[in-house]
């Protein structure tokens, strides 16, 4: 293959690191982050590149009545200018259901879809001829309310099904149960995005085999490469896909954006094309997380022990399914959290609108359902007189504890532990008699209190959350694992397809290599298709499933330097080690040196690591083993609100965490600490604002993520129960941390201020009532 | 036009720049510096940032031509050869990198601060970096990094 690789290319990365399983190694990629050296998918670079660029649906919802791209073609320096009749192959892609077109055709069905593309020689002369292109729109008038699209029959359809996605129901035990005590509530919760900093950008480069070389960012290879094989017309193997650099990716880079694009550019113009969006472009060309409307009513004894749970939940998914389906699934699945409840109705509905497309984002599916039910704790606990955190875990579920789908956990479940480990907690200091720094007060150096109008609140949170993929479906890895001598030394290479997304699975490779096969030395090439399929980085994953696959092929390499160590010595192979670059026998005696069983024949192996099976819900009862592990988590948070003008400042935020096996425990704390921060943002500043369809706020202007003076210092308590079900115990880590900060700062602002506060983000006007 | 600009010591230039493209084009297109980071190039992220005649700015903010004669310093430039700055150091070792989009910008605010205050105050580093987001760490070990990186230079000095 001679088709030229890019400049700035994925580099390698440092296996002079050293460290194995449960030891923090630092990060074989750190060095060259911090000499600004490392490929980023928006730092690709070809001679002879062109940039391409999207044309986007200013209208939610419109018929698309005539495309005219002359004007646009005749731009000097503009190279092609392509709609939905240059696609060669299908002309419709999606992770669930092949729903989403590549370039729209017909239709509409958000404002910023693709309608056209074109590539040129610089990426103003690309911009400018965007607005040559000549798109005739007949606008309709958007569907936007999600109730209304999960009942209203009489709407217009947004697919040829209907505007419903998928209904779930659950019933468990006496549907229609009474109780001595009910509360109810209707809670909101707003479109989040996930603003990861790297734009969505990569660079196609076209074969000699008339096929393509993508390198991007992304969260699955594989998945990208069948449904960009498919929409370019081509076999699966001329479309190559290679990692580069990602800048962050929580659940937003699972969905196309800018894969087939790029590829179709590059191949009718036969240079490569380079696509990065630039901020607002990205707030359009990324899902979101689904904003939700929640109808929740709990029933308990006087006592205090949930009797049922009845409730009814909408996702508004937009215009296109992405990961709808998954959402409802683990939405009504996870819809009674952590705790013991016999009795329960739940239905989940996720609708077709045409507000932005929803689709993945860490927390899939609990992040809201966990806010309603964490509110209605406080009011259940609030009715019966008890102490929030007595009444979680009261009710806390536990290893043999039955879940609302009836499958029982058959690993630790220790929830009780972890709120009574973030409640014992030392809370900060009140600070209110002495002079007060103003910067630690709400409003900070803006100066607006010196204390005065400030209250406190404490307030819980807890989750459940499932990790890896669910409902039947195989979920699986593949590693590649190669033992060799390099310059007299034994080397490990890992290769696997699985994405480094900046959650440290470079890192992970290495450790368990090096643990596995007790060598010092492992080179981990960059993820590409080139090996098979490893999943999606997401779902908490990752570590166990490509982790377990790296696993499974190291184990598989050292069997065979056993049996040849066991040929060549002339003894059984049982009892054999690896470790410290010798084989060892059980009784630690060296047998011999690596090197020397080794000599010039490396050995590799592929393996792949299936987690056990999971089932479909019952589509009448929702009963069923549906998930395969489930991760906990339980926040406690302080914070002090100005109640005349309606800031909060959150003063201290707390975790206490079951990860089954530490891996890396600074990168479990890392996980932790920035999942409670994207956590702290759904509480109290980050929403996409969606009027009538639109977005009224696509720029780091407008949507605010947390800074440095928003995240509080954080009191973390990692516990390690291992899942005997596991790869070395472990259990999914990245998810839960966003998930239960939410509800603990939602709750601990209503603690302070007596407000009900049905949604979040919680904004100013809803604390000031103004 | 043409641009001459002194990037990390070195003389560079740049023919047939367009009048719209800002420095951080200039850096990353042109002179083949991607260090310097595209996240929003609004100025509201701080992934771009690099020293102007020694201040920190927002390279995504400054049009190429407003660089004409003056001095750049970069990511790129903070390490002395194959040694790292202390705080591109500690930035390694107390795992502030994660995804490590912000991390360039991070570190030229950081180099900043410690070059203006040897000893700051946790409320004086929280201050410094507020212009620079990070989506994957919340923050907890970019001050770590940056206490450690201060102690260094203190450490250093002596």
């Amino acid at each position: 293959m001679s088709t030229p690789i890019p400049t700035r290319s994925p580099q390698e990365l440092d296996d002079t690191i050293t460290g194995g399983i449960g030891e923090s190694p630092l990060r074989p990629d750190g060095v060259l982050k911090v000499r600004g050296e490392f490929a980023y998918s928006s730092d690709l670079w070809h001679e002879d590149m062109l940039w391409g660029a999207t044309l986007r649906s200013p209208h939610p919802h419109a018929l698309i009545t005539g495309i005219d791209t002359a004007a646009a073609l005749a731009v000097p320096g503009v190279h092609a200018v392509l709609t939905h009749e240059d696609v060669p192959g299908e002309n419709v892609y999606g992770l669930k259901y092949q729903d989403t077109p590549a370039l729209a055709a017909d239709r509409v069905r958000y404002q910023g879809e693709p309608v056209a593309i074109l590539a040129a020689d610089h990426p103003e002369i690309a911009r400018q001829a965007l607005k040559e292109i000549v798109v005739h729109y007949a606008v309709l008038e958007p569907i936007t309310d999600p109730e209304r699209a999960a009942h209203d029959t009489t709407l217009p359809k947004l697919h040829p099904d209907g505007n419903l996605v998928r209904y779930q129901r659950i019933v468990r035990g006496d549907p229609d149960a009474e109780a001595d005590v009910v509360v109810s509530g209707v809670y909101e919760i707003g479109m989040q995005d996930q603003a990861f900093l790297g734009p969505e950008s990569g660079l196609a480069i076209p074969a000699e085999d008339g096929g393509v070389d993508l390198y991007l960012a992304t969260q699955w290879l594989h998945v990208d490469q069948r449904q960009t094989a498919k929409a370019l017309g081509l076999p699966l193997e001329k479309v190559r896909l290679t990692l580069s650099g990602v800048g962050g990716a929580f659940g937003g880079r699972e969905d196309l954006s800018m894969q087939i694009h790029s590829c179709l550019l590059a191949l009718r113009t036969g240079r490569p094309v380079k696509m990065v969006y630039n901020r607002e472009e990205s707030f359009f060309g990324h899902v979101h997380r689904h904003p939700a409307k929640m109808y929740y009513e709990h029933g308990a004894t006087k006592d205090g022990d949930l009797v049922y749970v009845r409730a009814r939940m909408y996702f508004d998914g937009g215009a296109y399914a992405s990961k709808t389906p998954v959402v409802v699934g683990n939405g009504t699945t996870l819809s009674v959290g952590p705790y013991n409840v016999p009795n329960a109705k739940i239905e989940g509905w996720g609708v077709y609108s045409n507000n932005p497309t929803c689709g993945a984002m860490r927390g899939l599916g609990a992040v809201q359902p966990t806010y309603a039910y964490e509110s209605q704790m406080d009011k259940l606990a609030a009715a019966l007189g008890m102490d929030p955190a007595d009444l979680r875990i009261r009710n806390a579920m536990s290893e043999g504890s039955a879940n609302v789908t009836g499958q029982v956990i058959d690993f630790p479940a220790p929830v009780a532990e972890l709120v009574q480990r973030v409640k014992d907690m030392p809370l900060p200091p009140e600070n209110r008699t002495s002079p007060v720094d103003i910067r630690e007060l709400p409003g900070g150096a803006s100066n607006t209190t010196h204390g005065e109008g400030v209250v406190r609140g404490i307030g819980y949170g807890v989750t459940i959350k499932n990790i890896s993929y669910a409902e039947g479906l195989d979920d699986y890895s593949t590693a590649r694992v190669r033992l060799e001598l390099l310059g007299g030394e034994p080397v490990a290479m890992v290769h696997t397809a699985a994405a480094e997304v900046g959650q440290g699975l470079v890192t992970l490779q290495q450790q368990i290599a090096r643990t596995e096969l007790g060598v010092p030395r492992v080179t981990v090439p960059p993820a590409d298709t080139g090996v098979g399929d490893a999943g999606s980085s997401s779902a908490s994953r990752q570590t166990y499933i490509t982790g377990g696959a790296v696993r499974n092929a190291c184990r598989a390499v050292a069997d065979r330097v056993f049996a040849r160590a066991a040929r060549q010595l002339g003894r059984s192979p049982e009892g054999m080690a690896l470790s410290g670059g010798k084989l060892v026998a059980s009784d630690g005696e060296v047998l011999a040196g690596l090197a020397d069983i080794l000599g010039d024949e490396a050995i590799e192996e592929t393996r792949e690591y299936h987690h056990r099976p999971t089932y479909p819900l019952d589509p009448e009862t929702g009963q069923g083993d549906a998930h395969v592990q489930y991760g906990f988590s339980a926040h406690r948070a302080v914070v002090d609100v100005d109640t005349e003008l309606g800031l909060v400042k959150v003063v201290q935020l707390d975790c206490a965490q079951d990860v089954g096996k530490a891996m890396n425990p600074d990168a479990v704390i890392a996980q932790i600490q920035g999942g409670s921060a994207q956590g702290l943002g759904l509480a109290v500043m980050e929403e996409i604002q969606v009027r009538d369809g639109k977005v009224r706020n696509p720029s780091f202007t407008d949507y605010l993520i947390p800074t440095v003076l928003d995240m509080p210092p954080m009191r973390i308590d990692v516990l390690e129960r291992a899942d005997p079900h596991a790869p070395y115990g472990v259990r999914g880590v990245g998810e839960p941390p966003t998930i239960s900060a939410t509800p603990a700062i939602a709750n601990a602002i209503r603690a302070a201020t007596g407000l009900e506060l049905p949604r979040v983000p919680i904004r100013p006007e809803h604390i000031t009532g103004t | 036009m043409r641009v001459n600009v002194t990037v990390n010591g070195e003389h560079r230039r740049a023919d047939h720049v367009w009048e719209g493209e800002s420095l951080l084009y200039l850096l990353r297109e042109r002179l083949g510096l991607p260090g310097a980071k595209n996240a929003c190039e609004q100025g509201e992220c701080g992934s771009c940032t690099v020293y102007l005649d020694g201040v920190p700015a927002c390279a995504c903010l400054v049009a190429a031509g407003q660089a004409e004669g003056r001095e750049v310093r970069t990511v790129e430039g903070l390490a002395d050869g194959d040694e790292l700055d202390p705080v591109q150091e500690s930035f390694v070792e107390r795992g502030a990198v994660q995804c490590g989009f912000c991390t360039p910008g991070l570190l030229v605010a950081a180099h900043d601060l410690i070059e203006r205050n040897h000893q700051p105050s946790d409320a004086e580093i929280r201050e410094a970096l507020a212009g620079n987001l990070c989506r994957c760490t919340g923050y907890e070990k970019i001050l770590d990094a940056v206490r450690l990186a201060a102690a260094r230079k203190v450490e250093a000095a002596q």
